[in-house]
Formats: structure tokens, C-alpha cells, sequence
């Protein structure tokens, strides 16, 4: 018998009898109601979001300023080019990674910098001292203040978590509410042909590692910076 | 109503005065109690070391005398929670099964009694002190009581009652825990007398004699003037 | 007494006494407790979520068969390969198989409990292959040689100080108590690892049969970069980590950030459905999946504790558990620690051997308020000392259990022991507090009252008459 085999029978076996349904004993309330999980259900429960662009764009600038996440709502290319501008001047960028996209090619080409592109495979040695990482999403999530990417639109894996400083391009049509329409879209947009790597971003990287004492930048960008069109 | 008063054996033998103030206090509102002299023990020593027959041996006669009663008190939120919440689990499967989950509806723990049941808060009370609140563990989490306590204390005339910081933190009784492990059972109780110290209470209450008898021990320890004392005989008082 | 009982007893009188520690725990669990609170309080309604997360485990784990198929076939379609171990040896001799056919110098890993489980790291190690841990705190205590002291926050124990000394000794780093600067110590150390490791080694939060798809949940980045970077990656899975569907997740993501860390989400939250895919700029050539039993069946077939399964590791019970609270993580000497811990090491290793454990609680039920996916925590306590005593009994207890019941139903015997209790009570006195005193365990920390003169039923009696 195969360990595939002899865990499915040992599992099969198990489960000729059956558990009792959840929440039948304490766990502070007494009389829960029983909830079926179901598709969208738990928009009830999570943490509430507007209805309204400007609730969801309020919220997402609340929660990126508590995240530590710098976040520019955008009104035309200019400001998009200002921005990133100062972002360079600031920061004393050299060189940038980046990918192919309408967005990210206008970034660059705005930045005048040496690019390591990912597209087409990239020297990791390279990508690492880049100063920042330029990429495209596929959303912004107002309930968390993430940003939803995958290997697809934001150049691979890496690039958004290799280089220090994070910078995410992206556009006032890709604001979702919550989480349960980032995972819509992650279905409605690939499925069944998924990405091999999907992420929610939420925040630049951190650690509580010491002392409980917050520390920006562990192994990921200490900095992440939203650019909303 | 007639009311059965069940008094633990640990609170019979060393605690009388609870009980002797829940008779004063129920009677005071007209009700006619009864204590019917057979029952001593609900069998949790037994049920909570494992040994479930042994348990069941105890809880047994519990069972058989109480099935008449109209309403029954205890005067411990953890043997409460016994009768209420755990013999069902106990009987469940033999033949008891049913008796048991019938007993369980007529239990009440004194303070959800008096509020919940009979919808008195205020007793006439008088007591002219600062106190803070234990929830025992039993009570608050497997009889979900939590306001009953706070509802009668408010209504007592002259006391200040200050909330400490994690009141709902377990004292570290425990029963046969607290001779099993009896460092961490301490350490345990001196976290909670810390919390209780910082509100600058006079006395930490509580409707649990175990957990007062664990705080008291420690107190008294420490020769600290706070004292414990037993919610019921705070209503008694006037 | 065995060796785990003896170990627990020591460390846990020496831990629970040791001030330093107390308030160590205190301060970092007191800033997680402020956020957990705030986190929780934004939700619409939290118990309603717990009781909905509770079902979809239910759901998950009472058709684990067939929601292990879907995930299998789906994650085989795009190219991963899954191997199924029945045991942690199993998967030690597998995982052990791929590093010597790519022949890999060095691996990186990134935090995984089944690891710990199966000591992994000591495998790998002993058959000469260099692992390093990237999650800082892991980092820390692989540095100390010490397993993690918390399923979360593997270094809380440990000051920034005593960091910084093991820093400055291990990777002759200055002396910093800066805890940024400590953190940047380790990333500049960890850095290259990533680059230059051959394989990654991951664990796994999730696995979402109908997609296919491991998520892993993170602060770091250390997780994502050993995903991303070196050509081979596995990632080790106990079967029971199974959610139905991707849109689980969107419940379970942020009830796990917060519950287990006080966070609305955690900052990375990724799925990986495969290796490098056609088109895709990077990723690894391989991606294996090892699908690891080791006795999670045993406990599977206890339907009475079977929602034990429904464990997401966030360690919000080790949190507000008194017992772990004082006596800390290292204690326990089991890889799962705290409440959980307690509840299936026993299923895992053995009953006899860590009954001790469901004693060594007051059976407070902090941890089953608190359990996001409401497992009935400490009722399993009790469920696992009734197992013990019904296997093994204890001649000793049992006895004293038997006469107590026949005391406690005979009124006349019952009263006469009270009166005995009052005789010998001035007797006490003499060896209170001391190894002659039969109730040393209690009077050595703690004074003990004595017993009035008239009891409550002596008093009813008189005043009926």
C-alpha cells in the first residue's frame, strides 16, 4: 500500500463516524446561531467599508497610514511624474527593477533610470541592488489597505519583494471594497488558469521579532508606496 | 417560590457564613428555603481528576434529590457550572441522561439566580468599602455570568467598586491543580493579587469560595490588609 | 515518573517563580493584547465569524478525503509534485531524497511548525546539509540552539540584550539594544543565503482545495523570497491545513492576523499554486508538496476531540493561557505548546506519556473564548484525563476518589469527618508549612484557613430546631 493509499483509508476510516457540530460547548457565547459560510457571507462579519469611492479611498488612506505605507491618491500623469520624481531625487536612486505594463513602462520612462527588467528572466545579483522595485497589481483593498498582486501583474515573485523600496502603480478603477471581492477577482480574472504565485500586500515588510517592538524591513522592502491613478 | 439551596462541602465546612447569608438574603425576599441534608458533594474532584465513575457515584444522589426541586441554587459558580454544563456530559448515554439535562435547566448560580431569575439587584445592602471583582472561571466562561455580580454590587449603598485590569484572569485554584502544580497555581494567584493591589481595593470579591480561599491564602501570606470576601455575605450586610 | 513529567514539573516551578521572566511575558503580550482587542473590535461582528470559521473547519475536516483528492489533483495539473508520509520519518527520508538529487548545498527555510515536529533541521543537518532559518525570530533561536518558544513569536523570550550578545558572539556584530538595528543585522546576514540557497523549505497556513493553491501567511518577506528565489521549493503540509474554497480565505486570513498577531492581515498573505509557469519571470523549476500525516489520523478518529484539526496556529490560546503565561514555552518540551499543545500531544506522542499536561490546568477556559475557530479547548483537557484514568488508573486515586463518594453520600460519616477535621486542626499548626505537613503543597506558598466552629449545615440543624 502507498502512503497515499494508507492515509486515505485511515482517513475514510475516521470519519465513519461523525464530530459534533461546532460551537455546542462555551467559547464565551452560549446560544450562537449557526452561520453557513457561503459565497460573499463573510461581508457580514469583517470589518465595514463604504459604499462610496471616496468611503473606500478614505479607508484605504487610513489603513496605509497606520500600516506605514505611503499612499498618493493621483489626479493625471503629472502628478504621476512629480511624484516619482521626487521619489528618486529623495531616495538617490540609481537603478530600478520593473516589468512590462503600460503603467510601468510610463514610470520608467519617467525616471530615466537603468532598469532590470523581469520579463524576459533577470540576474537575481542585479534585481538586488537595484533601489527600488516598480510594479503594476491587480487591486488595492480598502477593508486591509492591501495591494493584491500575482506573478502575472507585477513581474514574477521577486520584484516586489527583493528590492527596499516597494513602489505599486495602480489605477482608481482596481479600488475593491474587501477581501471577499479581491478573491472574486482573483477568479473571475484567471480562473482556471491561475498565476503560480497570488499575494496580498499589506504593508512594508515587518517584525515583532524583538521584544514585540515593531521594526519596518525585516527580509522585504522597508518602504512600500501606493500610486493610485 | 421554594428554592433548594445546594452548599458545597468545602463552603459547608469551612465557609458557613455564605451560606448562612444566601439563607438570610433569600428568605428576606420572601422565598421558603430548603438544604436537604444528604446532599454534601456535586462528585467534581472525582470528574475533573478523570474519574468518572467515582464521579458519577456522588453525582448520582445529586441527581436523585434534586429532581423534585423547583429551583436550585448553589452557592459556587464551579459546582454550578458542574450541574449545569457538566452533568449532562457526565450522565450522557446512561440512563440518567434525561434527569440530568433537566436538573441542569433549574440551576442557577446564587448571583445569576437572584438577578436572571428573580430580577433583584438591589438586596438593601450596605457596605462602606472599595472593592474589585474576581470572576471565577467556572462561573464567567461555562455559566456565562458575568453581569449578575457587577449588577447586584452596584446597587449596594456606600460601596465603591473599582474593575481591576484582567478581573477575568484565572486566580489558579483550579481544584486538584492548585496541590498538583502548586508553583504555577501561586504564581498564578500573585499575578491576580498584583492586578487586585493596583485598584487599592479594600477587598477582592468574588461568588466563588475556592477562588477566595486560593487569594485569601496568598494574602495572608504576604500579611497584605486586602481582604477576600464572598459576594453573598456583602449583600448580607446592611 | 517519566522524563517528559519530570522535565515539566522542574522547569515549570523554576519558570513560574522567575520574576524577570513574568514580566517579560507580561510586556510583550500586554502590546499583542492592546491590538488583538482593537482588531477585533473592528470586526462587524467577531463571534459570528468564529462560529462561521468553526463550520467551514468542520466542513473541511469531516470530508478531509475528498477535499485532499481535489487539492492533490489540482495542484498535480500545473506541475507540482505531491508525495503523501504517513509519518514524520517519512517525510524527513523524502524531503531528504530531493536536496541529495539536486545536490544542494545550502537551504533556506522559512517558519514551519511540522518541521519542528519532525526535526527536520536536525535531519537535514546531520546528513551534512547547512539549513537556515529566515524568519527572524527562528532565526534567533536556531542561532541559540533552543526550539521556538511560542508558535508565533519564537524568540518573546528573549531581550533584546541577550539578541544582541548572541548577534555580536555568532555574527560578530557590534552591540547595538537598538531592536531596528538588531533586525537589519539579520537581513544583511540573510540576504545572500536567499540568493545563493539551492532549495527553500516552507510550511503552510492553509491549503485551498478548490484551486489548488498552499497560502502562507508572513510578516517578513522571508517566506516569500524562499518562494521566489532559490530553483527548488518545498513545502511541507500537515493534511489537516485543508480550506474548501479560495474565498475561505477571505474570513480566515484576517481572523488569523488577528487573533494570533493583532493585526488587521499580516503583511503578506500569498498563494502558490505551482512552480514557474510558462510566461512567468521567476519562480522555482520545482515545486514539491509533502503531505504529512504523522498521527493527525489518530485524532481524526476521536470524533470527540476531532475538532482539535480545526487548529490554525495562531496561538491566541498560548497568549491568554495562565499556565503558559507562567511557566513559558520551553517547558511544555512539545513542539505545540500552550492550551493546543495540551490537547493534542497526547494524540501525537502518546497519552501515558503527556497526560500530564491536561492536569497542568485549571481548566479556566481562557483559551476556548478565545479560539478563532472555537475548539472546545479546555473540555478536551478533561476529556484526556478521563481517557488516562479510564486506560491507567491511578490505584492511589482511585481508592481515595471511592472512599470520598461513600463519605460524601452517608450524612452521619460525612459529619464526622467535619467534626475530625476540627479536632486535628490545632495539631496542623504544629507542622504547617513544613515537608511534615500533609498539606505541604498548599501551605508551602499559601496559608490555609481553618474551619469555624459550627458548619452550615450544624447551623441549619440548630435553627430548624
Amino acid at each position: 500500500m502507498t502512503d497515499r493509499e494508507a492515509i486515505l483509508a485511515r482517513v475514510r476510516e475516521a470519519l465513519t463516524v461523525t464530530a459534533p457540530k461546532p460551537g455546542n460547548h462555551g467559547g464565551g457565547s452560549h446560544h450562537d446561531p449557526v452561520v453557513s459560510p457561503g459565497p460573499g457571507a463573510a461581508r457580514k462579519w469583517l470589518p465595514a467599508v463604504g459604499d462610496t469611492f471616496e468611503e473606500m479611498v478614505a479607508l484605504f488612506r487610513a489603513n496605509s497610514a497606520e500600516l506605514k505605507t505611503d499612499f498618493h491618491l493621483l489626479n493625471n500623469v503629472d502628478e504621476l511624474t512629480q511624484t516619482l520624481t521626487r521619489l528618486r531625487e529623495a531616495e538617490g536612486w540609481r537603478r530600478i527593477a520593473s516589468h512590462n505594463g503600460e503603467l510601468a513602462r510610463a514610470a520608467c520612462e519617467t525616471l530615466g533610470l537603468p532598469v532590470c527588467g523581469t520579463d524576459a528572466g533577470y540576474d537575481v545579483n542585479e534585481m538586488e541592488k537595484c533601489d527600488a522595485g516598480v510594479t503594476e497589481c491587480d487591486a488595492l483593498i480598502a477593508q486591509t489597505g492591501s495591494v493584491l498582486v500575482t506573478s502575472r501583474s507585477a513581474g514574477g515573485r521577486a520584484l516586489s519583494v527583493l528590492p527596499p523600496h516597494h513602489v505599486v502603480l495602480a489605477c482608481r478603477e482596481q479600488l475593491l471594497a474587501d477581501l471577499p471581492a479581491a478573491f472574486e477577482l482573483i477568479k473571475s480574472k484567471y480562473a482556471p488558469n491561475y498565476p503560480s504565485f497570488i499575494s496580498l500586500i499589506t504593508g512594508p515588510s515587518r517584525t515583532g521579532d524583538i521584544e514585540r517592538i515593531l521594526v519596518l524591513g525585516a527580509h522585504g522592502p522597508k518602504k512600500l508606496t501606493v500610486l493610485c491613478l | 417560590m421554594t428554592i433548594t439551596l445546594f452548599i458545597p462541602c468545602f463552603v459547608d465546612l469551612m465557609y458557613p457564613k455564605v451560606g448562612i447569608s444566601m439563607v438570610h438574603i433569600l428568605e428576606r425576599l420572601g422565598h421558603k428555603v430548603r438544604c436537604p441534608e444528604e446532599i454534601v458533594c456535586c462528585g467534581q474532584p472525582a470528574f475533573n481528576a478523570g474519574y468518572w465513575d467515582e464521579s458519577r457515584a456522588v453525582a448520582g444522589k445529586v441527581l436523585d434529590r434534586l429532581k423534585d426541586a423547583e429551583a436550585v441554587v448553589i452557592a459556587s459558580g464551579s459546582c454550578g457550572a458542574m450541574l449545569r454544563v457538566f452533568y449532562p456530559d457526565l450522565f450522557s448515554g446512561t440512563v440518567h441522561s434525561r434527569e440530568a439535562k433537566m436538573l441542569a435547566g433549574k440551576c442557577h448560580e446564587f448571583s445569576d439566580f437572584l438577578v436572571n431569575r428573580l430580577g433583584v439587584t438591589d438586596v438593601g445592602a450596605r457596605f462602606p468599602a472599595r472593592v474589585t471583582f474576581h470572576d471565577g472561571c467556572h462561573g464567567l466562561r461555562e455559566l456565562g455570568n458575568k453581569k449578575p455580580a457587577r449588577a447586584l454590587l452596584a446597587k449596594v449603598r456606600d460601596l465603591e467598586f473599582v474593575e481591576m485590569k484582567d478581573a477575568e484572569t484565572c486566580c489558579g485554584f483550579g481544584g486538584t491543580f492548585a496541590a498538583k502544580f502548586p508553583m504555577i497555581s501561586t504564581a498564578m494567584g500573585e499575578v491576580k493579587c498584583a492586578s487586585a493591589f493596583a485598584t487599592g481595593a479594600q477587598y477582592i470579591v468574588s461568588n466563588d469560595s475556592s477562588c477566595l480561599m486560593q487569594v485569601q491564602g496568598l494574602l495572608d501570606r504576604q500579611k497584605s490588609s486586602v481582604k477576600t470576601i464572598h459576594l453573598a455575605e456583602i449583600l448580607a450586610q446592611s | 515518573m517519566n522524563a517528559a513529567v519530570r522535565q515539566f514539573k522542574e522547569q515549570s516551578r523554576q519558570v513560574s517563580g522567575d520574576l524577570r521572566h513574568r514580566k517579560l511575558i507580561q510586556t510583550a503580550l500586554g502590546k499583542y493584547e492592546v491590538k488583538r482587542d482593537e482588531k477585533k473590535a473592528a470586526f462587524q461582528n467577531w463571534q459570528a465569524a468564529r462560529q462561521a470559521a468553526a463550520e467551514t473547519k468542520w466542513e473541511a475536516i469531516n470530508h478531509l478525503d475528498q477535499h485532499l483528492v481535489d487539492l492533490v489533483r489540482r495542484l498535480e495539473a500545473r506541475g507540482t509534485i505531491v508525495h503523501w508520509a504517513s509519518t514524520g520519518e517519512k517525510a524527513c527520508e523524502i524531503i531528504l531524497g530531493i536536496v541529495r538529487d539536486r545536490k544542494a548545498r545550502s537551504i533556506i527555510k522559512s517558519k514551519a511548525m511540522t518541521a519542528e515536529e519532525i526535526h527536520l533541521n536536525e535531519a537535514l543537518e546531520h546528513a551534512g546539509f547547512e539549513v537556515v532559518e529566515s524568519d527572524l525570530g527562528e532565526y534567533i533561536v536556531q542561532l541559540r540552539k533552543e526550539a521556538p518558544y511560542h508558535i508565533v513569536f519564537p524568540a518573546m523570550h528573549l531581550t533584546r540584550g541577550e539578541i544582541s550578545e548572541l548577534f555580536a558572539r555568532e555574527l560578530g556584530s557590534a552591540p547595538t539594544d537598538n531592536p531596528e538595528e538588531l533586525t537589519m543585522i539579520a537581513r544583511r546576514a540573510l540576504r545572500q543565503k536567499y540568493i545563493t540557497a539551492d532549495i527553500g523549505i516552507t510550511g503552510a497556513n492553509f491549503a485551498i482545495a478548490e484551486t489548488g493553491m498552499i497560502s502562507i501567511t508572513e510578516n517578513e518577506g522571508n517566506a516569500r523570497l524562499t518562494a521566489a528565489l532559490p530553483k527548488v521549493m518545498i513545502t511541507l503540509l500537515g493534511i489537516e491545513k485543508v480550506l474548501p474554497r479560495l474565498e475561505d480565505l477571505a474570513l480566515f486570513l484576517p481572523m488569523l492576523a488577528t487573533a494570533g498577531a493583532g493585526q488587521a492581515l499580516t503583511c503578506y498573505n500569498s498563494l502558490y499554486g505551482g512552480p514557474r509557469q510558462p510566461g512567468e519571470a521567476d519562480g522555482p523549476e520545482q515545486y514539491h508538496v509533502v503531505l504529512m500525516d504523522n498521527r493527525r489520523t489518530e485524532l481524526l478518529a476521536d470524533a470527540e476531540q476531532r475538532d482539535a484539526l480545526h487548529c490554525i496556529r495562531c496561538g491566541a490560546c498560548l497568549n491568554v493561557c495562565p499556565i503558559y503565561r507562567n511557566v513559558g514555552g520551553h517547558t511544555y518540551g512539545t513542539t505545540y505548546s500552550g492550551p493546543i499543545g495540551s490537547v493534542i500531544t497526547p494524540h501525537l506522542r502518546g497519552l501515558q506519556d503527556w497526560k500530564h499536561l491536561s492536569y497542568a490546568s485549571s481548566l479556566c477556559g481562557a483559551c476556548t473564548e478565545t479560539c478563532p475557530v472555537k475548539i472546545d479547548l479546555h473540555h478536551h483537557l478533561l476529556q484526556n484525563r478521563r481517557n488516562s484514568a479510564r486506560q491507567k488508573p491511578s490505584t492511589a486515586e482511585k481508592m481515595a476518589f471511592k472512599i470520598a463518594g461513600v463519605v460524601m453520600n452517608h450524612p452521619w460519616l460525612y459529619a464526622t469527618v467535619k467534626k475530625a477535621v476540627r479536632v486535628f486542626q490545632p495539631l496542623h499548626k504544629l507542622v504547617k508549612g513544613t515537608r511534615l505537613d500533609p498539606a505541604y503543597s498548599w501551605t508551602q506558598t499559601r496559608d490555609l484557613p481553618s474551619a469555624p466552629p459550627q458548619s452550615f449545615k450544624e447551623w441549619w440543624k440548630d435553627r430548624a430546631t
